[in-house]
């Protein structure tokens, strides 16, 4: 596993700078994450965060789209606002999370 | 008498039937099936028919037909599930009350979920083949095909049977060819993935075939709307794919009794131990096939295997015995390739499709993850194992519920996982 630095941390990322071990991640952290993806982080962006690592708590895996639209309720135009490109790739990546597998 | 009673009389289901009659103690167990609509269809034989490959007579037969006798089957639309109460409501407004419940009431696509995807092109150049009705209006409107821009796509995952949309693409590639219509067709895969298919192996393997077919792919697409007017499909981050033929598929979703029972997730899948099948809500309430929320793909070759493990912890839950069996994710899936070759996949929950031989080593005769004619007839030979062995619930020699790893050459880079070491 390729470590990396961030913010004078290292963390542990996969190939892809996916967070391998959740226990190193924090606030500033997220905050750092976000900034290389060119977000800054709002209100806005931690309801989402904060839902998808209740979610991920519950059930081992990242939400999908309509899961965070139907059950965390924040609308899908919102996510994509929020996280421009891949949304629940760059939020599950700032929240330190895996990298969302794709179902089967 | 105590009652077992199963929700739906699709593959699951009538497999499920089929078993329990031979081996539950029927002096004690009334089992008890219902299903909404009196025709099974052969869904793999879908993808076939806009070819005019399979026609009409070849995929639906009576239902009836394949439930044996000690099973009462009753036609009747389910209403919904009152778990608390033991009992299911049907649309009729009759009530059954069951001591073990199975729901096997399967998936199904639901374009209203997709803005514009029922508007003024439905039926017209936007089409599905997912269903009966679907998969014949795309081959009446092939039929007249001149040329164009062909997309194929997905709206959301996860899908049944996840290869049949790149199986309809490669066989619409032959077909243009045979028909001299393949220099004036443009052959789009649009899929909300960022590959051909959801493993990494299988998933290069396939890309490559797509660009040999010279089929071009549009990945990580994630569908907003369509616009009936323009004729083109536009993603939540704007970019868009003119069509003038769109075969898309659209949400599959859980049917909505599942909704109405408050037993779904936000697809009407139903929360599930992926190794034991017991509802995780409700011991007992059992869910098989595509009704669950399993991490595997929802495929009939899955709705066998799972009944085979399901059986096993339906006799031990009536006797009040721990479940025995684990069902660990195996899907064993043809994909036709066009020009009357195809590839096998052979995966579980812990290890993706590798290349190799099944399901005898060294000898096969079919290959996994490699392009064969004898991969081809198998799919082809499939149509009468299923009439005449799976739906029945004969066991199909040498394959079993456990997948092996007996004959499969794992590539450098995947790791074996523990649960099959051996
Ligand atoms: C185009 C296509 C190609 C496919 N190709 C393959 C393939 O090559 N290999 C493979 O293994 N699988 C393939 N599949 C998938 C396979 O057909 C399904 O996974 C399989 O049928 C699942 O079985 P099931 O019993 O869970 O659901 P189904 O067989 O769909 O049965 C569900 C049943 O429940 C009934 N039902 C639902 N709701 C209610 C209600 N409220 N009241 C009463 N009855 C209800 C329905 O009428 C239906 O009969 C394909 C599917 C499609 C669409």
């Amino acid at each position: 596993m390729p470590d990396k630095t961030i913010n004078g941390v290292s963390i542990s990322v996969d190939d892809d700078g996916f967070m391998t071990d959740h226990s190193q991640w924090n606030k500033e952290l997220a905050a750092a994450l976000a900034e290389e993806e060119g977000i800054s982080l709002s209100d806005g962006h931690w309801k989402v965060i904060d839902y998808i690592l209740a979610d991920y708590a519950e059930k081992g895996t990242v939400p999908g789209m309509r899961r965070i639209n139907k059950v965390g309720g924040i609308p899908t135009k919102e996510l994509y606002a929020l996280f421009p490109g891949g949304p629940i790739k760059k939020a599950a990546k700032v929240s330190g999370l895996p990298k969302p597998t794709s179902c089967v | 008498m105590k009652n077992i009673l199963i929700l739906g009389a699709g593959t699951a289901g009538t497999i499920m039937a089929n078993q329990l009659r031979k081996k539950m103690n029927l002096e004690q167990w009334k089992i008890t099936i219902v299903d909404k609509e009196g025709d099974h269809y052969y869904q793999p034989g879908f993808l076939f028919m806009p070819f005019g490959i399979y026609s009409e007579s070849d995929v639906v037969k009576p239902k009836r037909r394949f439930v044996g006798a000690g099973v009462d089957y009753l036609e009747a639309d389910v209403d919904r599930i009152e778990a608390e109460q033991n009992q299911v409501f049907l649309k009729n407004g009759e009530c059954l009350p069951y001591d073990v419940l199975i729901v096997a009431t399967g998936t199904a696509p639901v374009p209203e979920e997709t803005e514009g995807m029922t508007g003024a092109d439905w039926g017209k150049n936007v089409h599905e083949f997912y269903t009966f009705e679907g998969a014949k209006a795309l081959a009446k409107t092939l039929d007249g095909w001149q040329g164009g821009r062909l997309v194929m796509h997905i709206c959301e995952m996860p899908i049944k049977c996840p290869v049949a949309p790149l199986e309809f693409v490669f066989l619409a590639d032959s077909w243009l060819r045979k028909r001299g219509l393949r220099e004036q067709t443009e052959l789009i895969y649009v899929t909300p993935l960022s590959g051909a298919f959801t493993k990494p192996v299988a998933s290069k393997i396939l890309s490559g075939l797509l660009e040999e077919k010279q089929i071009e792919v549009v990945n990580d697409f994630n569908i907003g709307s369509v616009d009936n007017e323009e004729h083109k499909i536009v993603s939540w981050d704007e970019r868009e794919v003119a069509y003038d033929l769109l075969v898309t598929v659209p949400t599959n979703m859980g049917d909505s009794m599942v909704e109405r029972s408050g037993l779904g997730d936000e697809l009407n899948f139903i929360p599930t131990d992926k190794h034991t099948l017991q509802s995780k809500a409700h011991e007992n309430i059992f869910v098989i096939g595509d009704a669950t929320d399993a991490p595997t793909s929802k495929a009939g070759s899955v709705a066998h295997f799972e009944a085979e493990v399901l059986i096993e912890n339906i006799m031990a839950f009536t006797k009040g015995e721990p479940l025995p069996e684990k069902f660990d994710g195996h899907a064993n899936c043809f994909i036709e390739s066009g020009n009357g070759k195809g590839f096998l996949l052979d995966f579980n929950y812990d290890l993706e499709p590798v290349p190799g031989k099944f399901p005898l080593p060294g000898i096969g005769p079919m290959s996994l993850l490699t392009e064969t004619r004898l991969n081809h007839m198998g799919k082809m030979a499939f149509r009468w194992v299923y009439w005449n062995m799976l739906l029945p619930g004969h066991p199909i020699p040498m394959v079993g519920h456990r997948m092996t790893l007996t004959g499969k050459n794992i590539p450098e880079g995947v790791k074996i996982p523990e649960s099959l070491d051996a």
